[in-house]
């Protein structure tokens, strides 16, 4: 790749950053809870250099292990294209994730604890990072 | 005069059975905000009149390893909905002809699905396996997907 390549691959990524937070910063309850989690993930790492949502989506996809055997991923439920509904092992429909479909999503901080403590123990079995819960939000506020 | 009684009876009973083939199973709806809200996430809040109590107790004991998920409340909302489902079930006072759900579970056993005891078998008995794993339904436990409206207590026969 040559420099002018790699300056335009920059300024489009930063572009998109640009357009994956800006939707997020339009709920001050998301925000509110972003917040907490970057204080949380700053006391945790003081090299903390903020939410990413390439790494959210990254973390949406995998397959992970450690958790529960019926439940790898978090597509397991909340299927592989955020914007879609999913649907739970008991067949109930889940609403899309993407806060461009679901203005609503991470808005109430008392769910948004909830469901992480839940799913992170089903799919990794253990809690997840204030790090991952806040590239996860930033992810699907730009979905 | 035993003779009237045991006529009315009959009567009686073939009234209600005929009114049953229509109508399906009623149980009361829950009308309790904390179990409706966090036990109908990840299905529909099962009515409680279909499970013994001791039974709602011990899954209300487990969240944490719940049918392969993690389903953990908050200590506080976990008590009210175990009381909750334990007040209304199959063996609660409370609960009117509840005894028809739990015929045939032994008293030393504690069935954690609705969907093991011997009641629900048998009213199932004649449904292929096939039909409970159809993607639109995917699972026994999905019962709105066949009675529509499963979720006001209703089990009629499906549309
Ligand atoms: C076993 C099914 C299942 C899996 C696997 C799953 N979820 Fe969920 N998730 C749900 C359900 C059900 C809800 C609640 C219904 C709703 O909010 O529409 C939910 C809601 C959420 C919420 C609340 C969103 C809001 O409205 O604020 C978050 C956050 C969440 N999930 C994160 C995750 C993460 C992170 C993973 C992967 C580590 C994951 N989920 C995996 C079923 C699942
Ligand atoms: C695949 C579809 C299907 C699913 C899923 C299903 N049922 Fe049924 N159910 C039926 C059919 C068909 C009947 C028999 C028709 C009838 O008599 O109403 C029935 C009968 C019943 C009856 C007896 C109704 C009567 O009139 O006597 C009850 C109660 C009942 N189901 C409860 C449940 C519950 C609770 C669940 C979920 C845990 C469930 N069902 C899941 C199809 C289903
Ligand atoms: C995080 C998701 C989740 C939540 C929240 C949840 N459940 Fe479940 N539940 C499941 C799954 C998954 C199954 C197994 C479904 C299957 O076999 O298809 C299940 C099954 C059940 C069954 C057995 C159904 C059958 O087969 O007869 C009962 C009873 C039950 N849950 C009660 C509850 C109660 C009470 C609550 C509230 C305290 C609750 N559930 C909350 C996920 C959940």
């Amino acid at each position: 790749m040559n420099k002018s390549h790699k300056i335009a691959l920059i300024s489009l990524l930063s572009l998109s950053n640009v357009s994956m937070v800006l939707p997020a910063a339009a709920d001050p309850a998301r925000d509110a809870i972003l917040a907490t989690l970057a204080e949380e993930a700053k006391k945790a790492d003081p090299a903390f250099g903020g939410f990413s949502a390439e790494r959210g989506q990254a973390f949406f996809a995998a397959k992970h292990t450690g958790g529960k055997p019926d439940t790898p991923s978090c597509t397991s439920c909340h299927s592989q294209d955020p914007t879609a509904a999913g649907e739970t092992r008991a067949g109930k429909r889940i609403e899309p994730l993407a806060v461009s479909k679901n203005p609503s999503r991470f808005t109430k901080v008392d769910e948004v604890n909830k469901w992480f403590g839940r799913n992170c123990n089903s799919v990794l079995g253990r809690e997840c990072t204030a790090v991952e819960k806040g590239d996860f939000i930033i992810y699907l506020s730009g979905k | 005069m035993k003779r009237l009684v045991l006529l009315s009876t009959i009567v009686f009973t073939l009234g209600l059975s005929g009114l049953r083939a229509d109508e399906g199973v009623k149980v009361s709806p829950i009308d309790h905000a904390a179990t409706l809200k966090e036990c109908g996430g990840c299905h529909i809040a099962f009515p409680p009149q279909m499970l013994p109590s001791r039974s709602w107790i011990k899954l209300m004991g487990d969240l944490a390893n719940h049918f392969g998920e993690n389903a953990s409340l908050d200590q506080a909302v976990q008590d009210d909905i175990a009381t909750y489902l334990a007040a209304h079930a199959a063996d609660a006072p409370a609960t009117k002809g509840g005894a028809r759900f739990t015929k045939g579970v032994g008293a030393d056993s504690v069935p954690l699905r609705i969907t093991d005891t011997p009641y629900w078998k048998r009213e199932h008995d004649e449904i292929a396996a096939s039909r409970f794993s159809d993607p639109k339904i995917k699972s026994k436990a999905n019962c709105i997907a066949c009675h529509r409206t499963a979720d006001k207590g209703e089990f009629l026969e499906e549309d």
